[in-house]
């Protein structure tokens, strides 16, 4: 039986470092290279000696496909095309190849120039690892080679993110790569059609989560922010610089436009300005509302939202703060809350996780004094808020995903092992289908059975239909007569005369004879035309003759009588069929002879 | 495309040919020979198809229908390329549609047809011909037997589209009365007579093509609709269709199930993997609520539409369409025991909204928590959020429709709608708002939805504040706090959009009558009243108070205890604002104010009987003025003018009236005018000497002229018989005008020119007001029309002379009122005229200024209204507003918002311009030419040419000033 087998290489049982390998009919694909946020050492970026020791990566995978372009899923690219060594092919969108290298560059910026680290990837590997780069169209089908085929669909979360499906002859799996069910301000809902894949490989950040209705989380954000505006405060929303920043941005722009709004929103700059520009750009790619407005206004040409200058923060008045990064562990973000922290009138909104042990996380969980470097103490006296506005499929978003593609077996990646397990028993229940939860390294196996295409040529196929009866009922299987020709790796299905044909083989037809005894004084002509017309009178609606060289033919069956050597009296029956009507001449023996037999004998005592 | 262009030809064309009879007879039998002809000359098929391809734009005439069918199903037994039997048989099936032909004489041929075809495609067509046919025979139930045992022959074809025309075929003629059987069975078709067009149309629900699952499921549906009982086994049979792989075959398979709902919501129906059982009507909700998060947008609007007519669904399960997370419940009833458990058990979901609650806890029974939606489970949370707005859209009218019919599920909606206010499209936002006004008679607001709600009345488009203002007027409230902030926050609104006064006003009006007495208790409070100390009296020209005070006195309308914590100068504010603003301020019975009393008990009946006996008023009014026979009569002119002063005060007295009473006083003076025009002593004077007084005199001929302009084109309701008047009165001022330029002017080509012309002008209306003529006795133009003759061949100086004579001895031409006459009134809300602060530009670039008005009974306001900008050098621009900026918010009201563009030279300091709205209007489209008849360019130009249309503007509106200031562009 033909298997498909999924290793996550990171992802598995985790979020971060998003790897996982497939084997589809004999191909091998790489699904997402990332970068796990929490690591600094070799266990950021995933085990390459998994796939080989020595050899290059080339041989050995057919094609690498990117998801979107957070760095958990593509952060780890240039280390392996480039100092690992991959020379194949890479697939990810139009908007992911744009915004990818910026993000690239930025986190190598703050590895080396920051953190001071060396043997890290150079701003050139980058470069030339974006030459590999093969773009992607959504719902275009690229064949990688001969029979390996991938196709993108819309996948929300960010803007370029796809879900892809990948299909060697009739197997197939989905990665959904991180997508979200419910559009958001900027992009639309995730989306894939009935393909019916083997496997579904999906991610489960929110497994056990089923989310309040966005509105309401929107109407709570937009409402805390004014009021805090209106009081004269200050708030502060740390973001990370792309995917839910542009989310905020428009709803607050949108808000403000609404409301009249004078107040200052100031977002600190850096990559973001250039970000934007392909948010400007890639318009396809973002929701409704975006695409239809943008000729009379680009919703990503802010009008209230201006850049931030570190001056700003000191200025009086309201006024909001988008600041990088989001989890208020370093940098601009960090200073603005040490600046805002002790007025009570302040406000920081937390949009999303917070991972342990940064300063985000502690405020949130309700402590009031932090310890700062050099033993400095800082009073929170700011209101804190948290808002999830991740942009992953909640349980309810999975679980529709499912129902959209309908898939045969499940496989969970990219998040908790506790969560998934929760949700594994829920899909197995729900759909009664098989759902796997591999942790990284561990392989899973499916088998598939795929269906066996054989060709069948017209003329046989129609000869078929017109015998059996009228057309409904399309799902009910129907025999049909033909011969089976295998050769040269495929298959036909032709009629038998065909099949004699090709093989150059003669017919051969079976015969079956019997003899029959009966009684009848009359000479052999009179016997046989006394059974011809009682057959007619029997027999009505098929063809029987009276052949002039003393035989009766019955459809394909005739009748010969000849008189006994013994006794004139007896006459002996032979009965001749073919194969293919067998079971006529028994009816034949069983009810019609009998009959004339009886009457024949009647007559004469 | 062609057909339908051919038969649009064809109505057209068949009035046109039937006067000449004759000559259509002569050309019938050619017709169809010309085609015969052309038929046979064709030589090859691309020649015949072309042939028939013109013979499909021309008409056929009914007569002539049954030869043309002859002559081409000849052709067509002949034919042996497809293409052109198929347009045959389009051109049959066409022919069939001619208005007065039978094609009952063509059906045996028609059928006899399809035994020989072998194309799919032809056969497709030659059925599509059939059901047209059908169609056009509905009164004989043989053919239709026969034709739908042609449909069931063919319905094993193997091509698609032959499948789906049968199945039409079968939909539109399926016997409706009775199960086919019985009949058939005498037919004994192949198919055995036993079964019926149902259970032959549901066989093809499981087709291989989606095209034929979706035909099969219209063909039912058509069924359903010419009121076939669907029997309740199809249900089955639609709900697999749900699950379709082809969104058109679900989006059928989601109106017959709703279908079936509605036949048969009380039949009950297993469910599957359990032995309970329940209503057909739930599990119909259940499964097309499944449908709101189709992939497919098009069923997603489909099913959220469909939900919102589906009345009779048990409460139980309406409510599950607003949850999220109760899941399993919706499909087996469960013991309290174990709802509490589940209540438990679903605290295990995050709902995201704090932090970290989403932490593994122990583990509980998670078998209870079902995750997929079985059933309606928050399928309206779903379809508000969806990201196609017209799904949104279809959700919040579904909303509301099931929350009409049911008081708790209003409630529990309210929340769902209040969110919607946030929506990003502005059309589902004030969608949603007008929803919320529909259902808000079932509900009372708490405050906190209150909050939410009024935080939408600082969004910065107007539709959507008083989309607000209007939802305010029927919202119930339920304490106290309730209207401090719902005040609080329309003062803020009023503070930030002052424009919104009016509306704000009129939301505070509603509010305070229907919540007195949670009003009572605040009084103080918003009057800032003390019990011992004297408050400083407030500014009555703030609109802030004056909204408070709205209020308040609505409030005490049916509070009669409120009165009593009102502080002196609230008495007399309430006197000045019952005055000035008289529909905002209910009348009040004040104890111990005499003059609020009084002055209350002129206005205090304002039902019925005041309108009548103003109405009496007005017509003795006119009664009296009627005694006036000649224009030169001692007194006369007295009456008149207080007449006039009488009218013009009913006018604003009296609302209902004041169209009228406007329109009488306007007649009134200008006979006035006339009056005293003809009095002048000047007529015996010799002529260089009356020079000043000839002045006044042509003044007021020009005025009166005027004056008729604005009596015609600014009243509605006018009948012919006022429109006759008012076009006498214009024939007098020009008569005047005539005699004045005769005695000024010297020039006897310019005074043989003005003759002709004013003789012309007595024609024309003659002409016009032929019928109007025996109501005019004794007038002006009576005695105009009696010497007609003698003045077309008299002199222009004797002409003159008889003018004045008559003018000055014909009688006051008496007024009668119309049933309902308006006035049409523009008010330019904004700009408002107050600002200090100059608009600055750079001069040569433009400015835009906003300008929004109402404008009350005017008729085709897109076309008549023109905003006229006046510019200090005198200059003025008048600009045409596009239609999109007009709305209708009520009957005979308008809304004008629209931009104006301003630009100038550079000024030295800023300065005023006058902003103001012009009715235009031209003599051309008066009632008489109906203006549909306008748009034909033969017509306009058959008719004689008519006196030269006058064209012009009346202003009816109040000039607003504008300060402005073009700056010198730098350089």
């Amino acid at each position: 039986m033909p298997e498909i087998k999924v290793t996550p290489l990171g992802a598995g049982q985790d979020v971060g470092r998003s790897c996982i390998l497939v084997s589809i009919g004999g191909k091998n694909i790489m699904l997402d290279c990332g970068m796990h946020m929490g690591y600094n050492d070799d266990r950021r970026f995933p085990d390459f000696s998994y796939i080989t020791q020595n050899g290059r990566l080339t041989d050995f995978l057919d094609c690498l496909i990117i998801s979107h372009f957070h760095l958990d899923h593509c952060g780890a690219l240039p280390y392996m095309s480039e100092m690992v060594g991959y020379d194949g092919p890479i697939y990810m969108t139009h908007p992911t190849k744009a915004i990818c290298p910026i993000l690239l560059e930025d986190f190598r910026k703050i590895t080396v120039d920051k953190k001071g680290e060396t043997n890290f990837f150079t701003s050139q590997m980058i470069k030339d690892c974006m030459k590999k780069v093969i773009p992607l169209n959504l719902h275009q089908t690229v064949q990688v080679d001969d029979e390996l085929e991938i196709k993108a669909y819309y996948a929300g979360h960010v803007l370029g993110a796809a879900m892809v499906h990948i299909k060697v002859g009739s197997e197939s799996v989905v990665y959904t790569g991180d997508y979200n069910m419910t559009p958001d301000r900027h992009l639309g809902a995730a989306w894939i059609d009935k393909c019916r894949p083997d496997i579904l490989i999906s991610e489960s950040t929110y497994a056990t989560t089923i989310r309040d209705s966005k509105r309401c989380r929107e109407r709570d954000f937009l409402k805390k922010v004014h009021e805090s505006i209106e009081r004269g405060g200050k708030v502060l929303i740390p973001v990370f610089a792309l995917g839910r920043a542009q989310e905020l941005c428009i709803l607050l722009e949108t808000f403000w436009e609404r409301m009249n709004l004078k107040a200052p929103i100031y977002f600190s700059t850096g990559l973001t300005e250039k970000a934007n520009h392909y948010y400007k750009l890639f318009i396809t790619w973002t929701n409704q509302k975006i695409r239809k407005t943008f000729v009379q206004r680009n919703m990503f040409e802010f009008k209230h939202i201006k850049a931030f200058d570190r001056s700003y923060a000191d200025n009086p008045g309201p006024m909001v703060v988008f600041a990088t990064p989001g989890m208020l562990h370093a940098g601009q973000s960090l200073q603005i809350f040490k600046k805002w922290a002790g007025n009570e009138k302040n406000m920081v909104i937390m949009p999303g996780y917070c991972v342990q042990g940064t300063i985000g996380h502690k405020i949130l969980n309700g402590q009031r004094k932090l310890e700062m470097e050099g033993r400095a103490t800082l009073d929170v006296k700011l209101q804190v808020e948290y808002m999830s506005f991740s942009a992953h499929a909640d349980a309810k978003g999975i679980m529709q995903l499912i129902r959209m593609a309908e898939p045969r077996n499940m496989l969970l990646v990219h998040g908790e092992a506790v969560k998934m397990e929760f949700l594994k028993g829920k899909i197995e229940q729900e759909f009664s289908i098989d759902c796997y939860m591999p942790a990284n390294g561990e392989t899973t196996t499916v088998t598939t059975n795929p269906s066996v295409p054989v060709d069948i040529s017209l003329n046989l196929l129609k000869r078929e239909m017109a015998l059996g009866g009228p057309l409904p009922d399309p799902k009910k299987p129907r025999t049909m007569h033909g011969t089976l020709i295998m050769k040269e790796n495929s298959l036909k299905l032709v009629s038998s005369e065909q099949a004699l044909k090709e093989l150059g083989l003669n017919e051969h037809q079976l015969r079956f004879t019997c003899h029959v005894q009966l009684q009848d004084p009359h000479s052999d002509a009179d016997t046989l035309h006394r059974i011809y017309t009682h057959l007619k009178s029997v027999l009505k609606g098929y063809t029987i003759q009276h052949l002039p060289d003393g035989t009766v033919i019955v459809e394909s069956i005739v009748i010969k009588v000849s008189s006994s050597a013994e006794d004139s009296n007896t006459k002996v029956l032979l009965l001749s069929w073919s194969y293919q009507v067998k079971t006529w001449t028994l009816f034949l023996e069983a009810a019609a002879l009998p009959g004339v037999t009886t009457k024949l004998s009647s007559r004469h005592p | 495309m062609l057909f339908v262009v051919a038969t649009v030809f064809l109505h057209l064309q068949i009035p046109h040919e039937e006067t000449p009879a004759k000559k259509l007879r002569l050309s019938k039998p050619s017709k169809s020979a010309a085609l015969h002809i052309d038929l046979c000359k064709a030589t090859n098929s691309t020649d015949a198809l072309q042939y028939l391809l013109q013979f499909a734009r021309k008409p056929v005439e009914a007569e002539s229908v049954e030869g043309v069918v002859r002559i081409l199903l000849e052709h067509y037994y002949k034919e042996t390329d497809n293409s052109v039997r198929l347009k045959i048989a389009s051109l049959l099936g066409l022919l069939s549609k001619t208005q007065g032909f039978s094609p009952d004489c063509i059906v045996d041929d028609a059928i006899n047809t399809l035994s020989n075809e072998k194309s799919h495609q032809v056969l497709a067509q030659l059925l599509e011909t059939l059901l047209i046919i059908g169609t056009q025979l509905p009164e004989s139930p043989a053919l239709r037997l026969r034709l739908v045992e042609v449909a069931y022959k063919h319905l094993s074809d193997t091509y698609f589209g032959v499948r789906n025309k049968c199945l039409q075929l079968l939909g539109c003629l399926g016997m409706v009365d009775a199960p086919l059987g019985k009949e058939n069975e005498g037919a004994g078709t192949s198919l055995g007579g036993l079964r019926d067009v149902q259970s032959i149309i549901s066989d093809y629900f499981g087709d291989q093509d989606p095209r034929v699952r979706t035909a099969a499921l219209k063909a039912m549906l058509q069924l359903h609709e010419r009121g076939m009982k669907i029997h309740q086994i199809i249900y089955d049979q639609a709900c697999r269709l749900l699950t379709d792989d082809y969104e058109q075959v679900r989006s059928a398979a989601v109106q017959m199930v709703w279908v079936l709902s509605q036949l048969y919501p009380e039949s009950i129906v297993p469910i599957p993997s359990s032995n309970e059982e329940i209503r057909l009507v739930d599990d119909a909700f259940g499964k097309i609520s499944h449908m709101v998060s189709d992939g497919s947008w098009m069923v997603r609007v489909q099913a959220a539409k469909t939900l919102g007519s589906m009345l009779q669904v048990s409460p139980h399960f309406l409510e599950q369409t607003l949850d999220k997370k109760l899941m399993s419940d919706l499909r087996r009833k469960r013991t309290a025991h174990e709802r509490a458990k589940e209540l438990f058990a679903s605290g295990e979901f995050s709902s995201g909204r704090k932090w970290a609650d989403d932490a593994p806890k122990e583990k509980l029974d998670t078998n209870t928590v079902n995750l997929i939606a079985s059933g309606a489970c928050g399928a309206f949370v779903h379809g508000l959020e969806d990201e196609m707005f017209e799904v949104r859209i279809a959700a919040v009218e579904a909303l509301c429709q099931l929350a009409r019919s049911s008081p708790s599920f209003a409630e529990k909606c309210l929340d769902f709608l209040v969110d919607m206010f946030n929506d990003e499209i502005e059309e589902v936002r004030l969608q949603s708002i007008h929803v919320l006004r529909e259902i808000s008679t079932h509900i009372t607001l708490r405050e906190d939805q209150l909050d939410t709600v009024l935080a939408v009345l600082e969004d910065s488009s107007r539709d959507i504040r008083e989309a607000l203002h209007e939802l305010l007027c029927y919202t119930n409230v339920s304490t106290k706090e309730c209207i401090q902030l719902a005040l609080l926050e329309l003062l803020k609104n009023l503070n930030k959009y002052p424009t919104d006064r009016n509306s704000v006003w009129k939301c505070l009006k509603f509010l305070g009558s229907r919540h007195p007495t949670l009003v009572l208790p605040l009084v103080p409070e918003l009057l800032s009243t003390h019990p011992y100390f004297d408050t400083p009296e407030p500014d009555m020209d703030d609109p802030a108070y004056i909204a408070v005070l709205v209020l308040v006195f609505n409030a005490a309308k049916s509070c009669p205890t409120m009165p009593a914590l009102f502080s002196d100068h609230t008495f007399r504010h309430y006197a000045y604002l019952r005055d000035s603003l008289s529909h905002l301020v209910p009348p009040l019975r004040l104890p111990g104010r005499k003059q609020v009393y009084g002055l209350d008990s002129v206005d205090s009946g304002p039902g019925s009987g005041s309108v009548e006996s103003a109405q009496l008023f007005l017509q003795q009014s006119l009664n009296r003025v009627s005694t006036i026979q000649n224009l030169e009569a001692p007194g006369a002119q007295d009456l008149l003018d207080l007449t006039t002063r009488d009218l013009l005060r009913l006018g604003e007295l009296q609302t209902e009236l004041a169209g009228a009473a406007d329109f009488c006083a306007t007649y009134l003076r200008c006979q006035l005018l006339l009056m005293k025009a003809l009095q002048e002593k000047l007529w015996n004077m010799a002529v260089p000497l009356c020079l000043k007084q000839n002045v006044t005199a042509t003044a007021a001929a020009q005025q009166i002229l005027e004056e008729t302009y604005k009596l015609e084109f600014l009243y509605s309701g006018l009948e012919s018989r006022q429109v006759a008047t008012i076009h006498h009165v214009r024939l007098q001022a020009k008569a005047l005008q005539l005699v004045l330029t005769a005695r000024t002017r010297q020039g006897l080509d310019l005074l043989i020119g003005s003759c002709e012309k004013f003789l012309q002008d007595v024609e024309s209306f003659q002409r016009l007001f032929l019928t109007e003529l025996p109501h005019l006795q004794d007038s002006f133009v009576d005695k105009l029309l009696e010497l007609m003759p003698r003045l077309s061949s008299c002199k222009p100086v004797e002409l003159v002379k008889i003018l004045q004579t008559t003018l000055r001895q014909s009688g006051l031409l008496q007024l009668r009122l119309p049933e309902q006459i308006h006035r049409a009134t523009a008010t330019i809300i904004e700009p408002t005229g107050e600002s200090d602060n100059p608009l600055r530009f750079t001069s040569g670039l433009v400015v835009a200024l906003d300008i929004d008005a109402t404008l009350e009974h005017v008729q085709d306001p897109q076309n008549t209204v023109k905003v006229q900008v006046l510019y200090p050098d005198g200059q003025s621009h008048v600009i045409h507003p596009k239609p999109g900026d007009f709305r209708k918010p009520g009957p005979h009201r308008h809304r004008l918002i629209t931009q104006v563009y301003l630009s100038h030279t550079a000024w030295t300091e800023p300065s005023q311009i006058e902003v103001r709205l012009l009715l235009a209007y031209s003599s051309s489209s008066t009632s008489l030419t109906s203006p549909s008849k306008l748009g034909w360019s033969e017509s306009l130009e058959s008719l004689p040419p008519a006196e030269a249309a006058v064209e012009g503007t009346i202003p009816f509106s109040k000039a607003v000033k504008v300060f402005i200031m073009p700056k010198p562009a730098r350089r």
